[in-house]
């Protein structure tokens, strides 16, 4: 659909950029600062204009694409891969380990995301890797609650049953009969929460305590338009529309997924 | 009855507790707080004197023991940047995140609500369409981008509100708009999937075949068993957007509590963070607890448990 469209481009655009577009995006002109785009003004060297440290805006934009997809990317599998198993965990053992974990999401959902992952950027040092570590041991909880409801979908299923009665370990129950039947709700959640990612990642870097300058992120291109918002608005328009693009593209596939797996057209 | 406040109200002590471990640990551990509070190039002496005056150099179950049993007191600690006392920071700059974030939640029941029963009512329309272009846009909107396209129209284009900073009652306007941007979809969503659902149920088909006029069906009947879901939808989101207040108010300058957050983690003043961090979980956590609450009571199908 028209996400997957969207999408693929921003995608194939900014891991092909070095290639599309050969400009460094930290190369500073200081003579060249804060040219407009093309459409208002500016010329073809620089399609999307400069900032105002003279570096061009369209590969800034792309490699910034790259950062988003990245920690995007990295993020959603490291909480996908703690909130699925404790999911699994919860959903086919049930009892105690179900209780502790519900008890485990609760209290993960009680704490206020933006804040503890300032915090813990601001102690640790913000960095690229910090910013996937944080944003993916905070992530997992949506994983967690529908791999849960779907395994309690399908362990009671009768094949479940006959490698029980086979004598199958629980792991090997797990990954052989569990989890192949719960990844249709785990891919739509894991797309989901890319975005999310993506978003988060966004808002750190705008408030200075995400990926830090000189590398180039979507959020720390708005943040430093920010300034020039009144002559030369297109400096947050660029960077803060990519940021919609990519994720809205990126729900529409998950909505589109669901809907593959779910034609119930359940909401 | 009593039986499930109690055993709710045990539960959410016990997050709140679990809360107050992970506030307290991440703020130890992530980092070691005396170099950060010393300065990178202070030397061994100044951070172990630091260390000392902060209590720092206690263990980390004492410092917790400690720090739990001021907070049981009252006593958030001093600033370490201002020196006044926390509580007294929290308690000047709360009204105004408090006036935002129910200003924000008002406006997203009143846009999300109404318009999710028309998408219900009147399913694969156009209004429907809209709406959920509408919620699609709202999902993907960076707030932080979302606010700077506001202050854009209204403040610098049409001069109707002010930039930022905090005073009158339209420094509140786009902060507002902004921030419930944050639970419009999820709310118009939840609105529109639980009224197609009650309205496809037996009830409903009962009251349309008594002949009772479609409005009174939708509102009186269907509306009451929707909204069930929403309620505690409602308060988690107003836990999510008094989380998110961090990103806008920093952008409008607007002098409340997410603001101070903000600041206080650019200056190192930990203790203002710390203070502030637990006081949102916990009111989560009491929002949360207060929304299972309404939930019994409204269906009193739950009140089995």
């Amino acid at each position: 659909m028209a996400g997957i469209g969207v999408f693929l481009v921003l995608a194939v655009a900014s891991i092909a950029a070095p290639w599309l577009w050969p400009v460094d995006p930290l190369a500073q002109e200081l003579t060249n600062r804060l040219r407009p785009p093309v459409w208002l003004g500016g010329d073809w060297m620089h399609p999307l204009g400069t900032d105002d440290l003279g570096r061009d805006m369209l590969s800034r934009l792309l490699h910034g694409g790259r950062v988003s997809l990245l920690i995007g990317l990295s993020a959603t599998v490291i909480s996908g891969i703690i909130g699925s198993a404790l999911g699994l965990i919860a959903g086919y053992f049930r009892g105690r380990a179900d209780s502790v974990i519900m008890f485990l999401i609760n209290a993960r959902l009680s704490m206020p995301l933006i804040l503890i992952a300032l915090v813990v950027v601001s102690l640790a040092g913000s960095s690229l890797q910090m910013v996937i570590l944080v944003l993916g041991f905070l992530l997992w909880d949506r994983f967690a609650v529908v791999v849960r409801a779907a395994t309690l979908q399908v362990r009671g299923q009768e094949f479940v049953l006959a490698a029980q009665v086979a004598g199958a370990s629980s792991t090997r129950i797990l990954w052989s009969e569990i989890l192949p039947n719960v990844f249709g709700p785990l891919v739509v959640v894991a797309t989901l929460e890319m975005a999310h990612a993506i978003l988060l990642e966004a808002a750190l870097s705008f408030l200075g305590l995400g990926v830090q300058p000189p590398t180039p992120s979507w959020g720390l291109m708005v943040a430093e338009g920010k300034k020039h918002l009144l002559f030369s608005s297109w400096m947050i328009n660029i960077p803060g529309f990519a940021i919609f693009a990519l994720v809205l593209s990126i729900n529409l596939i998950g909505d589109g997924i669901r809907d593959i797996a779910a034609p119930d057209g359940r909401h | 009855m009593t039986a499930l406040i109690l055993r709710r109200l045990l539960l959410s002590a016990l997050v709140a507790l679990t809360v107050s471990i992970v506030v307290f640990g991440v703020l130890r551990l992530s980092g070691d707080l005396a170099i950060t509070l010393a300065g990178e190039r202070a030397s061994e002496a100044v951070i172990q004197e630091i260390r000392i005056q902060y209590g720092l150099d206690r263990s980390l179950p004492v410092q917790y023991a400690a720090w739990l049993g001021d907070l049981l007191r009252g006593d958030f600690g001093n600033s370490y940047y201002t020196n006044e006392p926390v509580g007294q920071l929290l308690a000047d700059k709360l009204p105004i995140t408090a006036t935002l974030g129910l200003a924000a939640i008002v406006l997203a029941i009143a846009v999300a609500v109404p318009l999710g029963v028309a998408a219900a009512v009147w399913p694969n329309t156009w209004i429907d369409r809209a709406c959920q272009g509408l919620a699609l846009i709202g999902q993907a909107m960076p707030a932080f981008w979302l606010s700077l396209l506001l202050m854009l129209l209204f403040a610098v284009q049409l001069r109707w509100l002010p930039v930022s900073g905090t005073g009158t009652w339209k420094h509140f306007v786009m902060p507002t708009l902004a921030l419930s941007t944050y639970a419009i979809p999820a709310i118009m969503r939840l609105t529109r999937g639980g009224m197609i659902e009650v309205l496809q149920s037996d009830y409903v088909r009962m009251a349309r075949a008594k002949g009772l006029p479609g409005r009174t069906v939708v509102f009186k009947h269907a509306l009451r068993n929707a909204l069930l879901p929403v309620v505690a939808l409602t308060a988690v989101q107003l836990g999510f957007m008094l989380g998110g207040s961090v990103v806008i108010e920093s952008v409008f300058a607007l002098q409340g509590v997410g603001y101070l957050a903000w600041e206080s983690i650019l200056r190192n003043d930990f203790i203002v963070v710390q203070a502030i961090v637990l006081m949102l979980s916990l009111f989560y956590v009491l929002l949360t607890f207060l929304a299972d609450l309404v939930n019994a009571w409204l269906d009193p199908r739950l009140r089995a448990h």
